[in-house]
């Protein structure tokens, strides 16, 4: 309840700055929320808009399990085997600093310019920051934890079980919480090409028809997409990690 | 009271190098001791002088470089489903809540206690209203009845205590070193305590190994006969005992 008076207060202060900077400079040159708010109830009703919405969703949603299902488990690996990580390491110190936006064309020359190709490229990005944030996190567990459950009689899948999982657990959900912000960034530029559908898409189009109120409804599906995704991870958080809120 | 009865654990020569980027470094040189069962031994000396190193060798949780250690006349060379550790940091996991930490062993090894011994236990201890909190939730003298609770619940023939209440203040580290030595008093097993607090060596120790650094080894033992007994804080004798252990470490400086 108090998040979602936080998350009013807070949309409630934005849109008093953008409706002042709307007066300020004029519609002609910022398009003002009540404008924006009226397009997108319009849009709304078509089934158009929710066909961009469903396509940019699914790509997103897959993309985040996509990479949550190969580098979360890589991460866990590489975090408790010395002799994996001490392999492994350069090659991702090697790739993790190329910027993988630049990758596109050839991500979608590989997969296609259909959502594979775009999933793909979504993934590979996110690929990375999941993987380090799991597997820092995992090598971060104390030697002592380790010995009190050996001490007990525990194995190495006792060790993963009851050790490893559950304290890397909240640093995954610090990474796909971060990981929305920038999947959701990528996500406009994946739909720059060969699509005809996808919010991304819909904000290109909008914009070669100099039609404002339409891109600014693009930017707010976005954002609340991204804050729906974030508050998702959060609630899991709470679910997951009960033990961080004591 | 227990008394020693054959012997329960014997380590000969052990000794322990770790290697590091600049060579080797020895934490404990050649050592060897013996405990009997129901018998206790507290390792005393300063700080880096391998104590919790050999703690963690008669643990089976790290390997010697060489020497070996004997638990029932069986060499060891993993953990041993007899013997419990208690660690300085206690050991317990925050994501588990106190119940699910003290049951946690016996659900690794697929055992259960009978309600009515885990209850007496519990109360023995007084964490029984605590279960159903997380460890962070209690204050640091909780924190090490519960992992007290989740060694001695396991049952154990030897409990290793690794500066158990060193991060305690003084009156809750008395308090439970009173409650380990009643514990230890009623369920006769063997105990070894790595501390470097001379009163806890006397307090918990029936002989006293007083160790020397670099590398770490045993310079001294003295016996300690009423080591664990009821109402031997501040009697004579313990302050006596207490000044001869101090003797002992000053001249290992």
């Amino acid at each position: 309840m108090r998040t979602w008076r936080s998350y009013l207060l807070g949309a409630s202060l934005l849109l008093a700055f953008w409706q002042i900077g709307a007066w300020w400079a004029g519609e002609s040159v910022l398009t003002g929320p009540a404008t924006v708010l009226a397009e997108l109830v319009s849009e709304s009703e078509t089934s158009r808009f929710w066909h961009h919405v469903g396509a940019s969703a699914w790509r997103v949603i897959a993309a985040l399990a996509a990479s949550f299902a190969t580098a979360v488990p890589v991460g866990l690996v590489l975090g408790s085997s010395r002799r994996a990580d001490r392999f492994v390491r350069p090659v991702i110190n090697l790739t993790y600093p190329v910027p993988k936006i630049v990758l596109l064309p050839l991500v979608l020359l590989i997969f296609g310019l259909g959502d594979t190709g775009k999933i793909v490229m979504l993934s590979l990005i996110l690929f990375f920051q999941l993987l380090i944030t799991t597997r820092d996190a995992a090598t971060a567990v104390s030697r002592s934890a380790k010995y009190s459950l050996y001490s007990l009689g525990g194995t190495r899948r006792h060790l993963f079980v009851h050790v490893i999982w559950p304290s890397v657990l909240p640093a995954v959900f610090t990474a796909l919480r971060i990981a929305t912000g920038t999947v959701v960034a990528v996500l406009f530029f994946v739909e720059s090409i060969g699509t005809q559908y996808g919010v991304g898409f819909y904000i290109l189009d909008a914009w070669g028809r100099a039609d404002v109120p339409q891109i600014f409804v693009g930017i707010v599906v976005l954002a609340i997409m991204g804050a729906v995704l974030y508050e998702i991870f959060d609630v899991l958080e709470r679910v997951f990690c009960r033990w961080k809120q004591m | 009271m227990t008394q020693c009865c054959g012997e329960l654990l014997r380590s000969t020569d052990l000794t322990k190098t770790y290697s590091a980027d600049n060579g080797s470094v020895p934490a404990l040189g050649p050592t060897s001791l013996a405990l009997g069962h129901g018998e206790t031994l507290a390792l005393v000396g300063p700080s880096g002088c391998g104590k919790s190193t050999l703690l963690l060798l008669l643990a089976g949780l790290e390997k010697p470089t060489a020497g070996e250690v004997l638990f029932k006349g069986q060499p060891l060379t993993r953990p041993h489903r007899e013997i419990a550790l208690v660690l300085q940091d206690y050991g317990l996991f925050p994501w588990k809540t106190v119940r699910r930490n003290v049951e946690l062993g016996l659900e690794i090894r697929g055992e259960s206690m009978d309600s009515g011994r885990l209850d007496s236990l519990l109360a023995e201890l007084d964490i029984t209203e605590k279960m159903d909190l997380y460890p962070q939730q209690l204050s640091g003298g909780q924190r090490q009845r519960v992992a007290l609770a989740r060694a001695l619940v396991l049952n154990p023939s030897l409990l290793l205590l690794d500066e158990p209440f060193a991060a305690l203040d003084t009156l809750t580290r008395e308090r439970l070193q009173d409650l380990v030595a009643a514990a230890w008093r009623k369920h006769a097993f063997g105990m070894i305590v790595v501390t470097h607090n001379i009163q806890e060596a006397v307090r918990l120790g029936r002989s006293i190994a007083v160790m020397g650094s670099t590398p770490g080894r045993i310079l001294a033992l003295v016996a300690n006969p009423r080591g664990c007994s009821e109402d031997y804080r501040g009697q004579a004798d313990f302050f006596e005992m207490s000044r001869l252990v101090r003797a002992h470490l000053e001249q290992t400086a």
